[in-house]
């Protein structure tokens, strides 16, 4: 997948299917300047998930959100940004055309939190970017290999924690950033626990862009609109490009 | 055969693969905690001083060796020589204590001041808040809400031993539930806390440790029949939930060919009704739990909540090393309905005077099944030890509804 290289890279999240119109919200995080979107696609366990995603995710369940409806919504919006699908290793290991449906959909890569380099072989060089993941405990030596196995960014996660938003950016967010881009010609982007514009602007600084999930979804669970989420990702948009 | 590799210690492979199954799937940052226990693990097992102390309290503290008991009124109702591995009469009660002792004095090893554990009937939550007073271990146990309604009285035990329980409240609020939890704990305090992780499923290395600390029931099952039969038994049975207790009682016997070796499932209402907790006979694979394994799913992959009369054995998975040995064909897996489990429950408690928990009762209603095909092939009566894993007073309950007594 191709990211833009002039200015910083903003990535919200958002649960498909979560609400009826996650679509039109799709459509305002779009013309709100993502750069890109991540696509949570619902698993009944996810256990990497704060309370805020987990809502989401049952919600979407509950609504009958299914693989094959999400992706055809998807289709939707396809060619517009980048766009990364993010879900967990039992939907990708039990379907050998999981891949493929998603690339047919429009995405262009895959998340997958709970599928470390040790399993995620038979998943790279398929025509997605398998984007991989990195931690505060990851060791430089396996930063090198996430930084070389990685495609289309590296996702540094900068908490030891779950999703969800929090007070502060975590201390260890500037060292995994500084660890990560001194090995990675990649972009890096830095997610979990990003929500405020003040937050995203100084992650920003740190390394390439910023991924914001739960900060989002809590909106969308109290009902919000399009616009409002569109003025919302503005002002961290905003925030991100005065740096 | 790939079988008889587990046995000798050579499966799973460096990774944590049995085969296909087991592995790893877990999120990056507790992959650096994952090689730290295995490491500490791989020292203990080599460590006198270890293996020394997990001796002693396994003998002076927990009870075991367990003894073997032949059975003569079950029996001649059964017509074969049947022997029971009483692992019910380990402290606490089943035999879990052998896994939390070792892993909680693994956790001092390792210099964590904090155990985590999930529990759903409450049995791991109650012995993993016994072997964390013993060892002076901070321990907080994760119940699904709706467990801790149910098994009132086991919140109450892990309470007076000292533990923190915190009642699950997202999805199913069941075990599957406190396990999720019990993981978004973990990745938060991973430098403080070890997983005390109540079965032989998980990512690696937790299957082989955990069939490790209990493998004593197979080794001395094993020392057991030949001292008092001169003869290896024809056939194992236990009740497969996770597969601890099973895994446990198989193990030593894995590289005997002629030991036919029988998993029984949670068939709960009948697999056919789709309320059931059989992952291998009634599941298909997938990931749950950071193994690769079989589990209850829908055609989306979304798991599928699990029932069984029996708490301990209501989870949606199962341990990976049990997916290997059925794929392999060395062990055999069949489903034991509620109804079959709790006439043998009764049955138990009639001819022996020993009230088994509800889980054991499905390996006894199991083994009274495939009796009569066992003696048909081997034209003799069978020798069948059945691995009694825990005792029913904390079924008394669900005894009471169930017979209306």
């Amino acid at each position: 997948m191709k990211l833009p290289s002039d200015h910083k890279i903003l990535m919200p999240y958002l649960t498909g299917g979560a609400v009826a119109d996650w679509t039109d919200h799709l459509r305002a995080l779009i013309d709100a300047g993502a750069d890109a979107i991540e696509i949570g696609l619902p698993f009944s366990d996810p256990t990497l998930d704060g309370a805020t995603i987990q809502e989401a995710t049952h919600a979407a369940l509950t609504r009958g959100a299914t693989l094959r409806g999400i992706l055809t919504r998807v289709s939707e919006v396809a060619g517009t940004v980048p766009l990364v699908a993010s879900t967990y290793a039992n939907l990708v290991v039990r379907d050998r055309d999981f891949c493929g449906n998603l690339r047919d959909a429009g995405f262009d890569g895959l998340i997958v939190p709970d599928l470390p380099l040790e399993e995620c072989a038979e998943f790279e060089n398929q025509d997605l970017d398998l984007v991989l993941l990195a931690s505060p405990a990851t060791t430089d030596e396996r930063l090198d290999e996430i930084a070389r196995r990685s495609r289309g960014f590296v996702y540094a996660v900068t908490v030891m924690g779950t999703t969800g938003e929090r007070e502060t950016l975590a201390a260890s967010a500037a060292d995994l950033a500084r660890r990560l881009t001194n090995r990675c010609e990649l972009p890096v982007l830095l997610g979990f626990g990003i929500s405020t514009p003040a937050q995203a602007a100084q992650a920003a600084q740190l390394a390439d862009g910023v991924v914001i999930g739960a900060a989002i979804m809590r909106r969308v669970l109290d009902g919000a609109g399009p616009a409002e989420l569109g003025a919302y990702l503005r002002s961290i948009r905003e925030a991100m490009d005065e740096g | 055969m790939n079988a008889f590799l587990s046995a000798a210690g050579l499966l799973p492979d460096q990774s944590g693969h049995f085969g296909t199954f087991g592995g790893r799937f877990v999120p990056e940052a507790l992959i650096a905690a994952l090689d730290g226990l295995d490491a500490a693990y791989r020292h203990a097992q080599a460590d006198e001083a270890f293996q020394a102390e997990f001796g002693r309290l396994l003998r002076d503290y927990a009870n075991t060796p367990s003894p073997l008991y032949r059975a003569d009124r079950l029996s001649a109702h059964a017509g074969a020589r049947v022997f029971l591995k009483r692992e019910d009469l380990n402290h606490t009660g089943a035999h879990k204590v052998r896994n939390v002792l070792g892993q909680a004095l693994l956790t001092k090893r390792m210099g964590k001041p904090r155990v985590i554990a999930e529990t759903g009937a409450g049995q791991h939550g109650v012995a993993s808040a016994t072997a964390c007073a013993l060892l002076d271990l901070e321990c907080v146990v994760y119940m699904g809400e709706e467990d801790t309604r149910r098994q009132a009285l086991n919140v109450a035990r892990m309470r007076m031993l000292g533990a923190t329980v915190v009642p699950v409240t997202t999805g199913s609020k069941t075990l599957k539930d406190a396990i999720n939890e019990a993981l978004r704990d973990w990745v938060t305090n991973v430098d403080t806390t070890h997983y005390l992780l109540g079965t032989a499923a998980g990512p690696h290395p937790f299957p082989a440790m955990v069939r490790d600390f209990v493998s004593g029931i197979s080794v001395e099952a094993r020392r057991q029949i030949l001292e008092q039969t001169g003869r290896l038994p024809d056939a194992v049975a236990a009740c497969v939930g996770g597969g601890s207790n099973a895994i446990g009682a198989f193990h030593a016997f894995v590289p005997d060919e002629s030991v036919a070796l029988y998993g029984f499932e949670a068939g709960g209402d009948g697999v056919e009704t789709g309320r059931h907790a059989a992952s291998i006979t009634g599941g298909s694979t997938g990931v749950l739990h950071g193994a690769r394994t079989y589990l209850l799913q829908d055609e989306d992959g979304q798991t599928i909540e699990s029932h069984s009369i029996s708490a301990g054995l209501d989870y949606p998975a199962v341990g990976p090393e049990h997916a290997y040995l059925h794929d392999t064909g060395r062990a055999s897996y069949e489903p034991v309905t509620d109804a079959e489990a709790m006439a043998a429950f009764k049955l138990l408690c009639r001819v022996e005077g020993i009230i088994p928990a509800i889980e054991s009762a499905h390996a006894v209603a199991g083994a009274l099944r495939v009796i009569p095909k066992l003696a048909a092939d081997l034209g003799r009566e069978p020798v069948v030890v059945i691995c009694l894993s825990g005792r029913g007073d904390k079924d008394m309950d669900t005894a009471r509804d169930f017979f209306g007594v």
